[in-house]
């Protein structure tokens, strides 16, 4: 198998994450207000999933559940074998299986661009040799390597979202979750960033579920797009994305590519 | 051709390179500023004939309070007023964090004490320092008990916001590593609050000055604002003007160190960027 024919994310096919009927409410003034209906739902080990719809669809609840920060208040969701929620307490094994990358970088102001990286591998009781030496190496994955000792502030947009992925990395777990990661970023940026996403899923073989309004983007990315829609939030369709990788920008010029654009722009307007 | 000209006319006229044209600094604005209020004091009171017992000349002030610099004891006094400040600003400190973090953490608790909060910020605690000379006598101890109750306030509220302020999605990163409430105060709040605590620290170290120098204008034997009256009473204006300078110069300082630490603490801050 080359790397042309074979998506480089599916692997042996055990599953990363699975949702047995795990649904969230929420309480407001006006009554229970139903985010995600109950969902089965699974991400196979290495593989690329986008979660997609627009807002008030449940996708980023989904994650949220799936990144241990919101308790489902019913079903269950599975994380590399282990029951992720007992009740409202999380299973903290599971939970170091996951890094999350928010929508903002959220980097710490006061740490410098190496230091952020290092963050999780400080709370972990690392020696500071040890992390300068993962950062350095991070930096380099996601190319923003030259910028160790700055600060956030003195990066691009673009730049901060590369430290903060690198940050998500740096203890190495098997599953990365993006809650729209590029969607502060200018359409320029989020082009090349998307590339970049793809290079660095391809050569770390992580399992990575990523949330998204943006159809072209999702097109992009997934091998599996779950097409999401609101009132009661719930997965409406799954949609495989069959193009080989890696994929450059042009592919969004395949008369296929076209069709499941299409085919996604009809059924998030019905 | 009229069409074409406006055209050519928005091209840019050859001119030579304009020199960026060099700026006065401002603080020679300042200084000539201090200069003229100077100069115009010296000129009003001599021209005038001023007592020296209402309103000595600049220049014998000057001369006065040089001549202080000279006299051990004006260094014993400098020394009993400073060591007020710096013991009730200390105290300040430590309480004014400890509270304010609480503060900060719990909104229930934050609820309870607020209406004392605001109680005891309307109460012009300068009125309650005869009290305090009452509880805690004439020496140093009623100095230091005011200095801190006057700084710890600015301190405390300034500690709560701070705390209360981390951003939402720092709070998430944490949350998502599994960070411990100790971790969560060393790696966030306490740097996130970092600036808010100077703030407060500034504002503080002024008013333990103010706190120790009213303690010593209405008891005791000791220190700069126990002077400043003695020459008062002796009708030494000149004199009182000089122990006033001297006082300032006390508070400069101390407000120079306390603001100095806002760059050297945090750097990364907004505040701490040198202005250009």
């Amino acid at each position: 198998m080359s790397l042309q024919t074979a998506p480089a994310g599916v692997q042996g096919g055990g599953v990363a994450i699975a949702l047995n009927e795990a649904g969230k409410d929420f309480e407001t003034a006006e009554g229970l207000v139903r985010a995600l209906t109950p969902t089965n739902f699974s991400v196979r080990e290495g593989e690329f999933t986008v979660l997609l719809g627009p807002s008030g669809c449940g996708k980023t609840t989904m994650l949220r559940m799936i990144a241990g920060l919101e308790a489902p208040t019913s079903g269950t969701i599975e994380v590399e074998g282990r029951n992720l929620w007992t009740a409202d307490k999380r299973d903290n094994v599971a939970l170091a299986e996951m890094g999350m990358v928010f929508q903002e970088a959220n980097l710490f102001p006061w740490l410098s661009i190496e230091d952020n990286i290092a963050l999780p591998l400080k709370l972990r009781g690392v020696g500071k040799s040890e992390r300068r030496q993962r950062a350095r190496e991070l930096c380099k994955l996601v190319g923003i390597t030259g910028f160790e000792k700055r600060y956030p502030k003195e990066l691009s947009g673009g730049m901060r979202q590369r430290a903060s992925i690198a940050r998500a990395l740096s203890y190495d777990p098997k599953i990365l979750l993006m809650d729209e990661p590029f969607g502060a970023l200018d359409a320029i940026t989020r082009d090349a960033m998307n590339i970049e996403l793809q290079r660095i899923w391809m050569e770390t073989n992580k399992t990575i579920v990523l949330v998204t309004h943006s159809i072209s983007e999702a097109v992009f990315l997934a091998d599996r797009i779950a097409l999401l829609s609101p009132r009661p939030g719930r997965i409406q369709e799954i949609v495989e994305v069959p193009f080989a990788r890696p994929r450059a920008v042009s592919v969004n010029e395949d008369p296929q590519f076209q069709h499941i654009a299409n085919h996604l722009r009809d059924r998030l307007e019905h | 051709m009229s069409l074409d000209t406006p055209i050519v006319s928005t091209v840019a006229p050859q001119q030579p390179a304009k020199k960026r044209k060099k700026e006065i600094p401002t603080w020679i604005g300042s200084v000539a500023l201090l200069v003229l209020f100077l100069g115009g004091w010296e000129f009003y009171v001599r021209e005038f004939n001023v007592s020296k017992l209402i309103l000595p000349a600049p220049s014998l002030v000057i001369e006065a309070w040089y001549a202080s610099l000279w006299l051990p004891s004006t260094w014993y006094h400098t020394w009993i007023t400073a060591l007020e400040t710096m013991l009730g600003f200390f105290f300040a400190m430590v309480f004014g964090v400890a509270l304010g973090a609480m503060l900060g953490k719990s909104p229930r608790l934050e609820k309870m004490l607020n209406p004392f909060i605001v109680a005891t910020q309307v109460v012009p605690k300068v009125a309650l320092v005869p009290l305090f000379v009452v509880w805690f006598g004439f020496g140093i101890t009623s100095k230091v008990v005011i200095a801190a109750v006057l700084a710890f306030f600015p301190i405390m509220l300034n500690t709560a916001l701070g705390v209360k302020s981390v951003e939402r999605g720092y709070r998430e990163v944490l949350a998502s590593l599994n960070a411990s409430r100790l971790q969560k105060i060393t790696q966030l709040e306490f740097p996130s609050a970092l600036p808010y605590i100077l703030t407060g620290m500034e504002m503080g170290v002024v008013l333990s000055i103010i706190g120790a120098v009213v303690g010593e204008y209405l008891g005791g034997s000791e220190g700069l604002g126990n002077l400043a009256v003695k020459e008062m009473n002796s009708y030494n204006t000149t004199a009182l003007f000089a122990v006033i300078m001297h006082l300032s110069a006390l508070g400069f300082v101390f407000y120079a160190i306390v603001v100095g630490l806002r760059r050297f603490l945090i750097p990364w801050h907004e505040s701490a960027q040198i202005k250009k």
